[in-house]
């Protein structure tokens, strides 16, 4: 990632040892994960122990320290998605995308995830694609939800 | 200021704020504990040092390596709801770390053994951060920490890789309390100590603590040379 960049969002938390979680959410919101150099920066930077930084980094769900994909996919695995089958619907995700949940795809396009409630249960099943919310969503659905975001980003 | 407060029927004086351990060992009496150092900040991992306390009318478990006395506190240590409470914990930590001599002895005064409970996958590691805290407090270094959360929790240099600033101290072998991390000579490199802790090793200097032909020495030397000789020069 661009020093500058990072400069940039070390400047805008002040340098702040207590920012740490904002810095990254706005390193990972740029690069869609948090690059090893990065950190290794920004604990210089700040003065703030690489430890900690690791801790913060792995103890969230929502930091990554692995590449994502451009779209995240989060299929919810609460229980009443469970009851009304997110569990074929995240098998269709992974057969339609190759790749397992928790994974990327090769070309950084997709990343699935699983969440444990969205707090949308009356939605049930749900899936999300980055922002935008699925509900009642079949297997058969699924292609064609994903296909949006292939062409989207073609585009 | 100095506040009494009654432990276990005696009365005796210690700093308001102190954590109320220090009572415990003003007035003689033990208190298990896992997690406690006195060299470092307190920190309240292990729960083991719970201790009853009555304070403002009301009764209850607090971990006594970290709760502040105050005035008119009164402190029980030995309780059956304390002892139960105890038992409960060193039973739990069992299960994650079935084979430390020390957890086995601790459940064994308990008058527990075995647990009901089902073994995930045998650690030795109970969380209890010294060997964190004491690299980071004591050593300044701070080459681990804790990462992960959950039952994924554990002691980690930064990114599982081997650690540039650990100074091979061997501190944290000495402090932990279940020996789960090892010093262990390196056959490849002699002079090479690596401290072993499940898969992630520490191996602290890249050149054998072979110092008089370290580069990085070198340059550090000449450094040195450089600022002497400036320093000189200035003062004449
Ligand atoms: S041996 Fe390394 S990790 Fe252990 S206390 Fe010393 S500096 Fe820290
Ligand atoms: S390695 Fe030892 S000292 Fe460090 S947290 Fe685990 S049990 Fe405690
Ligand atoms: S010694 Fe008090 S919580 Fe561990």
């Amino acid at each position: 990632m661009d020093i500058e960049k990072v400069d940039r969002i070390l400047e805008e938390h002040e340098y702040r040892h207590s920012a740490i979680i904002g810095i990254m959410q706005d390193v990972q919101d740029i690069e869609n994960y948090l690059p090893e150099e990065t950190l290794r920066y920004i604990s210089d930077k700040l003065e703030l122990n690489l430890t900690k930084i690791f801790d913060v980094a792995t103890f969230y769900k929502a930091f990554s320290l692995v590449p994502r994909g451009r779209h995240t996919i989060k299929v919810c695995c609460g229980t009443a998605c469970h009851l009304a089958g997110a569990a074929r619907n995240l098998d269709q995700v992974e057969r339609t995308l190759h790749i397992k949940a928790e994974e990327t795809t090769d070309d950084r396009m997709f990343s699935i995830e699983t969440v444990n409630c969205l707090g949308a249960c009356a939605l049930a099943p749900v899936v999300v694609v980055d922002e935008d919310y699925y509900d009642a969503v079949k297997p058969g659905k699924i292609e064609k939800i994903l296909s949006y975001y292939r062409s989207e980003s073609e585009r | 200021m100095k506040v009494s407060v009654i432990i276990d029927g005696q009365m005796v004086q210690i700093e308001q704020g102190a954590p109320i351990i220090d009572a415990a060992k003003k007035a003689g009496i033990f208190i298990p504990t896992l997690c406690y150092h006195e060299a470092l900040k307190p920190y309240g991992s292990c729960c083991l040092c719970i201790v009853e306390v009555i304070q403002d009318g009301q009764r209850r478990l607090v971990t006594s390596c970290n709760f502040p006395a105050a005035v008119g506190m009164e402190i029980f240590t030995n309780t059956a709801r304390v002892r139960q409470s105890r038992r409960m914990i060193v039973e739990l930590l069992l299960v994650r770390c079935p084979d430390v001599p020390l957890l086995q002895t601790m459940a064994k005064q308990m008058g527990t053994g075995l647990s009901r409970f089902k073994t995930r996958e045998a650690n030795e590691c109970i969380l209890c951060g010294l060997c964190v805290r004491f690299c980071e407090e004591v050593v300044g270094v701070g080459a681990i920490g804790l990462a992960n959360r959950g039952v994924d929790r554990e002691v980690a240099t930064p990114f599982k890789m081997a650690s540039d600033v650990c100074i091979g101290c061997g501190s944290c072998t000495y402090i932990c309390p279940t020996g789960c991390i090892k010093m262990v000579s390196d056959r490849k490199t002699p002079n090479l100590r690596s401290l072993k802790m499940g898969n992630c090793s520490l191996v602290p200097c890249p050149n054998s603590y072979q110092c008089e032909t370290c580069q990085i020495e070198q340059e550090f030397f000449k450094d040195i040379k450089r600022v002497i000789a400036e320093f000189r020069s200035k003062g004449q």
